[in-house]
């Protein structure tokens, strides 16, 4: 039999990952594509963790969370990415630090 | 629990999201089949008239109960914070109808955005589940999205969009990171079934993390320190009629959302989650009284001021009991009055070149705007608190409740941020009567005038009109959560 792997590990790596996306958000000067790429790892983590749960818990729900959110992440993806060329068509740039007319 | 899908008298509790959902969907249907002149017009015309419609219908439908296998909730509490939310986005709405040219928003698209946000408040307020809760939350803040970035050709429009799109979905990110634990460590998703499983015994540490993140994404949404950084953007960068309504209708709707999740899931640990709104709550007052005293923008003065007075509504919240539901209740319907009530006022002042941005903009208005300087200082002794605005009733209300519930300190702070922000909020109306005009202003639309005159009504006759009839309906809506 296959030995099953407990809970608590797929809570850390979701953890991990969660970790990772916050701060690609916050410490990422390079450019905004990443700072999508790091929401998309947010997201992920979070499903994750509710797949782990759903299957620890013998209960459907947590799955079917995590279908719901597949479907929002893609038009959340859309959004992101549609603001982001019309944010390229007015400045020609999308580093982080072109991201900079209001201040205060 | 049985919801039946087949019987449409069945569903009589959703009808208000009902009809805004089929009615957005029709309107994008006449935008894109009518003529682009005549008829954007109309299509505003059409959803302001839907909009208020639906307010009709939630306000006067009796229908209240669960549907949906327990997903949708509608009680008093919802009725009411959906009649805010309905008419703020409705007096958007009526705000953009002539300006909305000047903004480049003059687009069959913004109006069905405004309703499609609208529909996702409704159901952010009548959420009774995680999963109903992130799929209304997530279509209002798309929708939202949309609209920040919706004046395309403008640099700083677009960059308000991205700041938003990008603090919003590491919003939704750690409000699901929550929700998630949350999940784990109760096994439902149903709000009041959690609150059963937590009432059962001690709550384990993954549930108190799980709160902390579900109330940080929460925080996010109503702008509430220290999650506040995208408010001052977003509020500067998007056109003025777009800001009227962020600065409206969406903080109602998360502050409904927060409170329900607050009281009816978390209700069993009230401990635990009332520290962390008293945090906010001194934290929003204090930053936002201080932080806006240096500045020179107008919607970055506003956007600091909303960030206050969430912090005010927050202080009814954090007493835990009814009375401070009933008082964030009334709050949020002073505040929403008092918001659009400034930016009918803002927006009627247009001049050549354009709008008014600096505050030095407002220089002498007494002398040649006395309407709207008048209505501006209306509002703006009501923003500080003075009796007898309606200002000062909300305020009252919600320490009021602190009081009750011994939380001396917090209300004791409260009253001193009041006191510091008057400072800023005096400094917009020593522009308007004792600086010396410097820009010549073109004629306001007539429904501006409208607005303005009707809101700064209401604030001045507050205890002799409105006020003991909002407080009646306020009472019987906190008590539809206890």
């Amino acid at each position: 039999m296959i030995p099953v792997i407990p809970l608590g590990h797929f809570l850390t790596v979701a953890a991990i990952l969660f970790t990772i996306g916050v701060f690609g958000i916050f410490l990422n000067r390079k450019n905004v594509i990443i700072i999508l790429m790091s929401v998309e790892l947010i997201l992920l983590a979070v499903n994750i963790n509710f797949v782990a749960f759903s299957a620890h818990l013998q209960d459907l729900a947590g799955q079917v969370f995590a279908l719901m959110i597949l479907t929002v992440a893609a038009a959340e993806a859309a959004i992101g990415l549609a603001i982001l060329v019309v944010f390229f068509r007015n400045k020609g740039s999308i580093a982080v630090d072109d991201v900079n007319m209001m201040k205060g | 629990m049985s919801s039946d899908l087949t019987s449409f008298v069945a569903l009589a509790p959703a009808y208000p999201e009902l009809l805004l959902a089929i009615g957005a969907i029709i309107l994008l249907m006449m935008g894109v089949f009518s003529n682009e002149k005549t008829g954007n017009t109309m299509i505003v015309g059409v959803a302001i008239g839907l909009l208020a419609v639906t307010a009709v219908l939630v306000a006067i439908h009796p229908a209240e109960g669960v549907l949906f296998n327990g997903a949708f909730i509608q009680d008093g509490f919802a009725r009411f914070m959906k009649v805010l939310v309905l008419t703020g986005s409705a007096f958007a709405l009526v705000l953009s109808v002539s300006t909305a040219s000047d903004h480049n928003l003059n687009k069959f698209e913004y109006p069905v955005l405004v309703i499609l946000a609208s529909l996702g408040m409704l159901m952010m307020i009548s959420a009774n589940d995680l999963i109903s809760l992130y799929i209304g939350l997530e279509l209002q803040s798309l929708s939202l999205y949309v609209i920040a970035a919706f004046k395309r050709d403008s640099g700083r429009a677009t960059e308000a969009g991205l700041k938003y799109f990008v603090l919003g979905a590491l919003s939704s990110g750690m409000l699901l990171y929550g929700a998630s634990m949350v999940y784990g460590f109760t096994g439902q998703t149903q709000l009041d079934e959690i609150a059963k499983v937590i009432s059962l015994g001690e709550p384990s540490l993954g549930l108190i993390v799980g709160l902390v993140f579900l109330l940080a994404g929460l925080a996010f949404k109503i702008s509430a320190v220290p999650f506040h950084m995208w408010t001052p953007d977003v509020y500067e960068g998007v056109p003025t009629p777009v800001t009227a309504f962020f600065a409206s209708a969406p903080k109602v709707a998360a502050m409904a959302l927060f409170i329900r999740v607050v009281f009816d899931t978390f209700e069993p640990i009230a401990k635990d989650w009332q520290q962390i709104v008293i945090f906010v709550s001194i934290a929003s007052m204090v930053l936002a009284a201080f932080a806006a005293i240096g500045q020179k923008k107008l919607k970055r003065l506003i956007a600091y001021s909303s960030i206050g007075h969430v912090g005010f509504a927050l202080v009814g919240l954090s007493a835990g009991s009814q009375t401070g539901v009933e008082g964030v209740s009334i709050y949020m319907a002073i505040y929403l009055t008092m918001t659009i009530g400034l930016f009918a006022c803002i927006l009627a002042l247009r001049t050549d070149q354009g709008y008014v941005e600096d505050i030095s903009d407002l220089a002498g208005i007494a002398q040649t705007r006395p309407f709207i300087a008048s209505g501006i200082a209306i509002i703006m002794f009501s923003l500080i608190g003075l009796p007898p605005l309606a200002g000062f009733f909300a305020k009252w209300e919600v320490f009021l409740a602190a009081v009750e519930a011994q939380l001396f300190v917090l209300a004791v702070i409260g009253v001193l941020a009041s006191a510091i922000s008057a400072f800023y909020y005096l400094r917009v109306v020593r522009t308007m009567f004792f600086d010396e005009p410097n820009h010549q202003f073109i004629k306001t639309p007539n429904e501006l005038n409208v607005v303005i005159a009707l809101t700064a009504a209401l604030i001045v006759t507050y205890g002799l009109t409105v006020g003991g009839f909002l407080k009646d309906v306020a009472g019987i809506a906190a008590g539809s959560l206890f």
